[in-house]
């Protein structure tokens, strides 16, 4: 059967990875490149650059380390952050993105999810969803965070999977950096909906969340994560034996 | 040297760099008489079946592969260049394929338990069922990385492995010169280089 999937995440800014720190056996932990290469070979299943860069001269340097990652790490590869147009996906697909997700500017401009997918196919379209509880019920933000859109979280996802996307990253910002867990009651919830494949963002601590998440919530296809894959917390040959050992099918 | 068709079928990139790196001598072209020229081919591909196979004749690259494989070069389908070495598809419609393996292209829902996800996206292992030359570097088991929707519904004497998706889907095929993998091996970390590399031995 498919095996479930670990991700990390890499933020890049000005060329470099955003929170990477120590390594053994690795010279430069903040060049985008050589972490991709080491999670690679870590066994890594996928890998998201998040381009967090405001700038046009960024974006272009961004371009080049994706292509300079595409030309050297041969696993899926995911680029997020600031995809406004169709355009952006045909910039960086051409750098060797494999899918492409979309956030804040699908919020503005939904239809931007249904002319990617015309264009590059479901498979290629990711939906990013920040996402956290307010009142009773679960809210969508836009902006990394930052603005309440008032929008629900089902029926944003619903319409996002009738646009045509293909994949959904699902980021509890109840749970992101508390490092307790995932967000199974979102989660849950979303995967209930979704017949696409969700990955679960936001919360992982330990190497027992990644189980709880795939135990308790079976519709979930993937795990991703940064600060802990970056500071070492949890080497990624680790988890997988791990969870291989708490019977989830993972690719060793 | 090794030529990646080009029939306009979406991006090449990551299939070139990844021959690149196990050190081919490789080309991606448009070019009939270049393919004509050379001493493999890959047929690549993603999307929709009938609007690859448009393309594929349309613009003459079909035809020069055809041949190419008929006098009996190495030739590698790859996704839905896979699926065009069949004689048809069921994607929206039924479109002819290049015809160099008998069997059709079907839904894999046709295939697997109800309620699982299509396409089928991520790393799935393979279960050889024949050995062959493609698999020398590999190990039955091994995972490979897949994003498709459909997959070649082919007598057994030409799966060479196959894949458990709640379901048996067809993973890789091969008849005499002619070989294609379902998953995508430039996207299937170390073991998808080691398919690439044993196929490049190939002559």
């Amino acid at each position: 059967m498919i095996a479930k999937r670990i991700i990390p995440c890499l933020d890049v800014r000005d060329g470099r990875v955003v929170k990477g720190t120590r390594f053994q056996g690795l010279s430069d932990v903040a060049s985008p490149v050589d972490l991709a290469a080491y999670y690679s070979q870590q066994g890594a299943d996928e890998l998201v650059f998040y381009d967090i860069t405001a700038s046009s001269d960024g974006r272009k340097i961004f371009t080049d380390i994706l292509a300079e990652a595409a030309s050297k790490v041969f696993i899926p590869l995911t680029v997020g952050g600031g995809i406004g147009s169709v355009e952006d996906f045909d910039r960086v697909l051409k750098c060797g993105a494999d899918k492409v997700s979309v956030n804040s500017c699908a919020l503005r401009n939904p239809a931007l999810i249904r002319e990617a997918a015309n264009k590059y196919g479901s498979q290629c379209v990711v939906l990013s969803v920040d996402a956290r509880r307010v009142g009773g019920s679960f809210r969508v933000f836009a902006k990394g965070g930052r603005e309440d859109t008032g929008l629900d979280l089902l029926e944003w996802i619903k319409k996002g999977l009738d646009l045509g996307a293909g994949e959904i990253v699902l980021n509890s910002m109840d749970t992101d950096g508390v490092k307790e867990g995932f967000d199974l009651e979102m989660l849950s919830m979303v995967a209930e909906i979704a017949h696409v494949p969700v990955i679960a963002s936001g919360g992982a601590g330990k190497m027992e969340d990644f189980a709880a998440l795939f135990r308790e919530v079976p519709g979930v296809d993937a795990g991703l994560a940064a600060s802990i894959f970056h500071y070492g917390e949890v080497k990624i040959p680790d988890l997988k034996e791990y969870l291989r050992n708490e019977n989830i099918n993972v690719r060793i | 040297m090794t030529a990646i068709i080009d029939y306009g079928v979406g991006n090449l990139f990551s299939l070139a760099c990844s021959l690149k790196a196990i050190g081919a001598d490789c080309e991606v072209t448009d070019s009939a008489e270049r393919i004509r020229g050379a001493d493999r081919v890959i047929l690549p591909g993603v999307g929709a079946f009938g609007d690859a196979q448009k393309k594929l004749f349309s613009s003459g690259l079909g035809q020069a592969a055809l041949e190419r494989a008929k006098e009996g070069v190495p030739l590698l389908g790859i996704c839905v260049g896979m699926q065009l070495l069949f004689d048809r598809s069921l994607e929206f419609g039924s479109f002819p394929g290049l015809g160099l393996i008998p069997g059709e292209v079907r839904y894999i829902g046709e295939a697997i338990r109800p309620g699982l996800k299509i396409p089928q996206i991520g790393w799935n292992a393979l279960s050889i069922r024949k050995p062959h030359p493609l698999f020398k570097y590999i190990h039955d088991g091994d995972y490979v990385y897949f994003v498709h929707s459909y997959h070649a519904v082919t007598p057994k004497e030409y799966v060479i492995a196959d894949t458990d998706y709640g379901g048996t889907l067809t993973g890789a095929v091969a008849r005499e010169n002619v070989m294609g993998c379902q998953f995508h091996p430039e996207k299937s970390g170390e073991v998808g280089l080691n398919i690439l590399r044993a196929f490049l031995e190939m002559r």
